[in-house]
């Protein structure tokens, strides 16, 4: 398949001028890359080889440096996500207070079924994540930006509905 | 617990004393509660008076490491002849530990002022805050705190920014979380050169944990000796703490008690105790990283630096993690060696093979697969991950599992013997 579609680039109007902001914090253009990725990540949903290409040639960098420092960090999504993405804890202190069954309960109430796959209507990605630092409020999790305290299977429901 | 509740008794309230308090999240609000007074006492002092004030308090870094504050800052160059950097650590990711995103949550104001005064103290133009990418709410709080303050022109020459992680438990390594905030991964430098000599941008730099910047406002209004004279076991550990407490107790959250407080007060009294019909298994006292105690260790440590080390293990971050008897050791010890597996950021031989290796040895394990040598190959391999690479990530992922095969043996055992039905499949 070829790609004939246009390139939007990222940085024009606004969004530019955040970038443009957010280099002046820096003594080099480099340092801005993770801000850089943020606001991409935040217009696009996830970060594409051309965003990447992209960022490069803004902050003078190679976009094969700009896929490493992206395949580093785990959440940046180098693939497109579901219009809600789910990340629950599972780690240790989370885990002996059933994070593993509130997994269970959101793939199964989000039709997502599998851990890291979108549920067919795009709506839902499911993931287990390393600690999210919320330990005396198990289970934590985020929903892109919300950050939910205390989830059981039992508020799964309920949670799901409000969020559809 | 969240906040806000009232205090426990025992508890000693400085650091915590606005949390639950809506109104002291704004500048308007942290002035009137005598927020700032600090600041502008400092920016009248020589910067090496503050540093000295903040080492005659006795404060260590609350990070994990306990190294002497004011010492660290007497690291930087007395003559400023480049730039020099404030880094300041918000990346907590240290599983069990979860007062940072407190601090930054109630009292951001108290984080900013501390900030400023650090920066000064190391005649610091600029201060970057780098705050853990999940941490969304302490993030918005934060970016409105510094907003008012900014507003206010509360930091004089001092300009300090927020810095968004990415998801990498690593970042909260001093070194890595410089070359994060340099737009590369973050991998971990070798030392020295320390970053006092090169640390941001190849600058003399100073990285210091959100609790303990915190904690230097109220040193300098109330005085070193005031600070000081907070110790209960040993005068080498001062000030309060806050320890968070998490897993098999009634009350999980926040306690700031005085240095040298009892453990088995924070785990049966202030968090409540075990739940109905439970008792207290094992405890991990200062996040995921440090060795396991049992019962009997648990009820005789001190929470101090010394305490904890001497019953075996460390004081770290304060993470407390509280394992009652339904727990399962071996599958908590995988899932802790799968944490550092994931987190490793792969520079060093022994950790990137040695985390993937012991989690597999122990899937196997939990799978009723494991061999009796197996016990003694994770102890090899643990040995093998220990002082031996650029940072402590595979210490901490040894730290565990080497505790855990020496205090619950019997578990690892009953796995291999076919006593216990598997927890994974083959």
């Amino acid at each position: 398949m070829t790609v004939t579609e246009e390139y939007r680039p990222v940085f024009a109007g606004k969004v530019q001028d955040e970038l443009r902001q957010i280099l002046t914090r820096y003594p080099t253009k480099q340092a801005a890359l993770l801000p850089a990725l943020w606001l991409v990540q935040r217009e696009r949903g996830w970060i594409s080889d051309r965003n990447m290409t992209e960022v490069a040639e803004a902050l003078g960098v190679t976009p094969a440096y700009v896929k490493g420092v992206v395949t580093f960090y785990t959440m940046y999504h180098q693939h497109p996500v579901g219009r809600h993405f789910v990340q629950v804890c599972t780690t240790s202190p989370c885990n002996i207070c059933g994070a593993e069954e509130v997994v269970k309960a959101l793939l199964q109430q989000t039709g997502a079924n599998d851990p890291g796959a979108t549920s067919p209507d795009g709506a839902w990605t499911i993931v287990e994540v390393e600690c999210l630092g919320a330990c005396g409020f198990a289970t934590p999790i985020l929903i892109n930006d919300d950050f939910i305290e205390n989830v059981t299977p039992e508020k799964v429901p309920d949670l799901v509905r409000k969020y559809r | 617990m969240g906040f806000p509740h009232k205090p426990h008794p025992k508890e000693t309230v400085v650091l915590s004393q606005y949390f639950g308090d809506p109104e002291a999240r704004t500048h308007k609000g942290w002035v009137k509660r005598g927020g700032y007074e600090a600041l502008a006492q400092a920016l009248k002092m020589e910067p090496a008076a503050v540093t000295d004030v903040v080492k005659e308090s006795g404060l260590r870094g609350r990070g994990g490491a306990g190294f002497p504050t004011g010492l660290k800052w007497s690291f930087m160059p007395k003559e400023k002849k480049r730039p020099h950097y404030l880094c300041v650590n918000a990346d907590e990711s240290e599983p069990g530990t979860f007062k940072d995103r407190e601090i930054m949550r109630w009292t951001p104001h108290a984080l900013l002022e501390g900030t400023a005064i650090a920066a000064h103290a190391i005649q610091a133009e600029v201060a970057y805050i780098y705050i853990r990418g999940e941490f969304t709410e302490p993030w918005a709080i934060m970016e409105q705190a510094l907003a008012e303050a900014n507003a206010a022109r509360v930091f004089g020459k001092i300009a300090i920014h927020l810095h968004r992680g990415a998801g990498a438990y690593i970042c909260g390594e001093e070194t890595a979380l410089m070359n994060s905030i340099e737009g590369k991964r973050g991998n971990p430098r070798i030392k020295p050169p320390f970053p006092a000599a090169a640390g941001l941008f190849g600058l003399p730099t100073t990285i210091n944990n959100v609790e303990t910047l915190a904690a230097v406002p109220p040193i300098l209004t109330r005085g070193a000796a005031w600070y000081k004279a907070m110790s209960l076991s040993n005068p080498k550990s001062t000030g309060t703490k806050l320890f968070s407490v998490c897993g098999h107790v009634q009350r999980p959250g926040n306690y700031e008690v005085t240095m040298g407080f009892p453990l088995k007060d924070l785990v049966y009294e202030l968090s409540g105790g075990m739940r109905a019909g439970r008792t207290l298994k094992a405890c991990i006292p200062g996040g995921s990283s440090v060795p396991i105690l049992n019962r009997e260790e648990t009820e005789r440590t001190l929470l101090d630096y010394e305490g904890c080390v001497a019953a075996g293990t460390m004081l770290g971050s304060g993470g407390v993690i509280v394992f009652d008897d339904s727990t399962d050791m071996v599958y908590q010890i995988m899932r802790l060696a799968r944490f550092y597996a994931h987190e490793s950021c792969a520079q060093c031989t022994q950790c990137r093979e040695g985390t993937a290796w012991t989690t597999k040895i122990l899937e196997r394990i939990l799978a009723g697969q494991g061999k009796t040598k197996d016990l003694d190959l994770l102890l090899d391999l643990s040995e093998n991950m220990t002082g031996k690479t650029i940072c402590v990530l595979s210490d901490s992922c040894a730290a565990p599992v080497v505790s855990g095969i020496q205090k619950f043996k019997n578990e690892f055992e009953d796995y291999i013997a076919g006593r216990r039905k598997p927890m994974l499949v083959a």
